[in-house]
């Protein structure tokens, strides 16, 4: 490897201790700092278990039951934390398991190091026993990767990986190292990487852009903010709050950006998108400045590209030089980290308050809450509703709760309605859309923040794609709420077959087994729900509960998310039925 | 939406690391765009690496992938030129029977006319070597193949700026640590 890392102290090499590349590995997770991780061992990657055995007491590793399981842990723990999150396996099988948690680790910027190990460096190509190239593999979807072959360059790769996971744009790194690696010894010294003259974690922030962004904002009639996960990535906050307030700006969210000031906030106007709320979708069409900050305009977020907020002038916040113009043209880019670049805007606003622009927002919301939000949270009719669960949940966790949530329509319904009072609570897989994320990463999360009630809000498709890892669940007694929205569908999908393909629910009804009996087996308490009157009691009993707990609720197997914005419609014409 | 194609050459300054083809390439994959030539060698500074990609898209989406692949943590820095702004060449091999060699006349001045270069001759063959822009490479092709081609190799354009690398400065940088 070469030597990129700018910073180098060969002095300390005199305190270097002589010890095998897998101790070495475990010296260094525990030197970054890392408190926990999840794995699944086999053959390449049985040195670093045996290391493992001997740090018990200082480096806590989770046996999950499959390793999607691990790295959809150390997702969730990455998320509520904001800390690095680790995942180890094996070759071949193992490694490539672990790709869709590194892939949806990538696209929704979760800081990530998962380890691989490999087989023997002299057997690399040979079509060996689980050898596969994982690196080779993993490569599209890792913001880096690298594949170690002497013990030497162990401590020092190690440390490049968490540098680059963390800083910048965080995203997942995956280091592959081969078994003789981890068996040969090195002289270990562990320095904490600094830089890579190659690698510009944040762009410098340019004061002249701020200033032009301040007069826009200052100058706007009909301001509307739509924020993203770089709020919560970078710290943001508290500034963020402060910004909008100054200025009066109503602000919206994206599905990651959720959380990032509480739900309750006057300024807070709901989530754009696809199944986001009415007002922000409907507005995004008429505000006159659209202020982005950490988000990237995904296409759930901005519908029809070429009729999106087309009368705006855009101002998009973001540390990610790739992101400015990559689907929507921005007026002012405003490059770096998101507090930083909020720090300097703040003293630069005016006060405002905008309130009869507010007011559209207020008067669109009635109509969504007439037509839709009460008929959702507070059903008259027969059969329970997604959105009075989510409704009970907030009700019982007083908005305190971190909600982890799979794929489909339980996550629009309960990322529309849950109540957030703290960040980082909202735990779901934005762009991948990948459906079993919710059951391992509400471990993960449970583990980052033991003092937090933690409940996964899960839909009986993606449930039944990670549902092993009830035995993790068992094994470690993460106290994990498990909520199972039970449609007997594939719910999302059976929607779109409803709306736009006349009815032909193709592969979309699930026959499903007795959810109750296989929770019990691995000894959680269970409930299931089906009649409204016994909703109440029921959420109340499993929030009081301490430990795990599951529950299920049968809810009408045949409704719908609305509003919506049909796929390839602009984000004004969102429809409320 | 601009729907215009041209072609452009993409200088990429990397480290010199295991796999980092593959990444840059894959970037290009994943939008479904052939790599029309691509040359790889060490760049004015020993330890940093330079790829030399040729691409046909539009300028708006060679915005965009210079974007992703500046992005790439092992990437100095991307650029891409159109061929006003290169002074950029291929070279290329042929292997010839001898036996051409003296029996027809006319190969004889076709290479003096082409420029090309004979690099070996043996009892069996002998090899020309040509550099240029792509159309002297493709006409000397022309003129060849009639009389029989035992080989024939080109190589990826190389380009260099007529303008200064914005990455000159950094490099000498790179060079004093």
């Amino acid at each position: 490897m070469q030597t990129t890392t700018i910073k180098s102290d060969t002095s300390k090499l005199q305190n270097a201790q002589r010890m095998t590349g897998s101790e070495a590995i475990v010296r260094s997770l525990i030197a970054e700092g890392v408190e926990v991780i999840y794995g699944y061992p086999g053959g390449a990657i049985m040195p670093v278990y045996d290391a493992l055995y001997h740090f018990q007491d200082e480096l806590h590793h989770v046996l999950t039951r499959h390793e999607q399981g691990a790295t959809h842990a150390a997702q969730g723990y990455a998320r509520i934390s904001g800390k690095v999150g680790v995942a180890l396996a094996t070759s071949g099988p193992g490694a490539t398991n672990l790709i869709t948690g590194i892939a949806d680790a990538q696209i929704d910027s979760t800081p990530l190091v998962c380890i691989t190990g490999q087989v023997p460096s002299g057997l690399l190509g040979s079509d060996a026993f689980q050898e596969t190239d994982i690196v080779g593999i993993s490569t599209p979807v890792t913001k880096w990767n690298h594949q170690v072959t002497k013990a030497s360059e162990i401590p020092q790769v190690i440390a490049k990986a968490f540098y680059i996971a963390r800083s910048g744009r965080p995203g997942p790194v995956l280091i592959d190292i081969t078994k003789d690696a981890q068996f040969d010894t090195l002289d270990f010294v562990y320095q904490k990487c600094t830089g890579i003259r190659s690698y510009t974690p944040e762009p410098q922030l340019n004061l002249a852009c701020v200033k032009s962004a301040a007069a826009l904002i200052n100058q706007a009639k009909k301001p509307l903010v739509v924020w993203g996960q770089g709020v919560i990535l970078s710290g943001a906050e508290e500034v963020f709050r402060s910004v909008i307030e100054t200025a009066g700006l109503p602000a919206a969210w994206t599905i990651l950006g959720a959380s990032a000031i509480e739900t309750s906030h006057p300024l807070n106007v709901g989530m754009v998108g696809m199944h986001g709320n009415y007002a922000p979708n409907v507005l995004t069409n008429e505000c006159d400045v659209l202020i982005a900050i950490g988000m990237r305009f995904d296409d759930r977020v901005t519908g029809h590209l070429e009729t999106y907020a087309k009368q705006a002038k855009v101002i998009h916040f973001e540390i990610d030089p790739a992101e400015i113009n990559k689907n929507v043209t921005a007026d002012i880019a405003v490059l770096g980290d998101a507090k930083k670049t909020l720090e300097a805007l703040l003293p630069l606003l005016t006060q405002n308050t905008h309130e009869s622009w507010r007011g559209r927002f207020a008067a669109l919301h009635e109509i969504e809450y007439d037509q839709i939000i009460q008929r959702d949270l507070f059903p008259t009719k027969e059969g329970l509703t997604m959105g009075e669960v989510i409704h009970k949940i907030n009700v019982y966790s007083k908005g305190e709760a971190a909600i982890v949530t799979d794929v489909g329509q339980h996550q629009m319904i309960a990322c529309r309605y849950a109540h957030f009072n703290q960040t980082k609570s909202n735990i779901t897989s934005g762009g991948l859309g990948t459906m079993g994320f919710a059951l391992p990463a509400a471990i993960g999360a449970k583990m980052g923040a033991p003092e937090r009630e933690v409940v996964a809000v899960i839909g009986d498709g993606g449930y039944q794609m990670t549902i092993q890892e009830l035995g993790t669940i068992f094994q470690t007694q993460a106290a994990v709420k498990i909520v199972l929205l039970n449609n007997n569908f594939l719910g999302m999908v059976r929607q779109w077959q409803q709306l736009f393909f006349d009815k032909r629910y193709a592969s979309t009804e699930l026959i499903n087994p007795d959810f109750g009996m296989i929770a019990s087996a691995y000894h959680l308490p269970t409930k299931k729900v089906a009649q409204r009157a016994d909703l109440d009691g029921a959420i109340a009993e499993m929030m009081a509960h301490d430990g795990p707990y599951f529950m299920e609720v049968v809810v009408e197997p045949e409704a719908n998310v609305f509003p919506m914005i049909p796929s390839g419609a602009s984000v004004s014409d969102i429809r409320l039925s | 939406m601009e729907t215009t194609i041209k072609r452009f050459t993409v200088s990429i300054y990397t480290e010199d690391n295991v796999g980092l083809l593959n990444r840059v390439s894959a970037i290009f994959q994943r939008r479904h765009i052939n790599i029309e030539s691509i040359s790889s060698s060490v760049s004015e500074i020993e330890s940093v690496s330079r790829f030399t990609i040729l691409v046909s898209v539009t300028e708006s989406n060679m915005q965009k992938i210079i974007g992703q692949i500046e992005k790439q943590v092992e990437v100095i820095r991307a650029y891409y030129h159109t061929d006003e702004e290169t002074i950029y060449q291929e070279s290329c091999l042929f292997k010839i029977s001898s036996d051409l060699l003296f029996d027809e006349r006319q190969i004889q001045n076709i290479v003096k006319e082409s420029h090309a270069r004979i690099v070996t001759v043996n009892r069996e063959f002998f090899v020309l070597e040509k550099s240029g822009r792509r159309h002297e490479v493709d006409q000397l092709y022309r003129e060849l193949k009639p009389f029989g081609i035992m080989q024939f190799v080109r190589s990826g354009r190389i380009a260099v700026t007529k303008e200064k690398m914005k990455i000159t400065h950094l490099l000498e940088q790179f060079n004093q640590v």
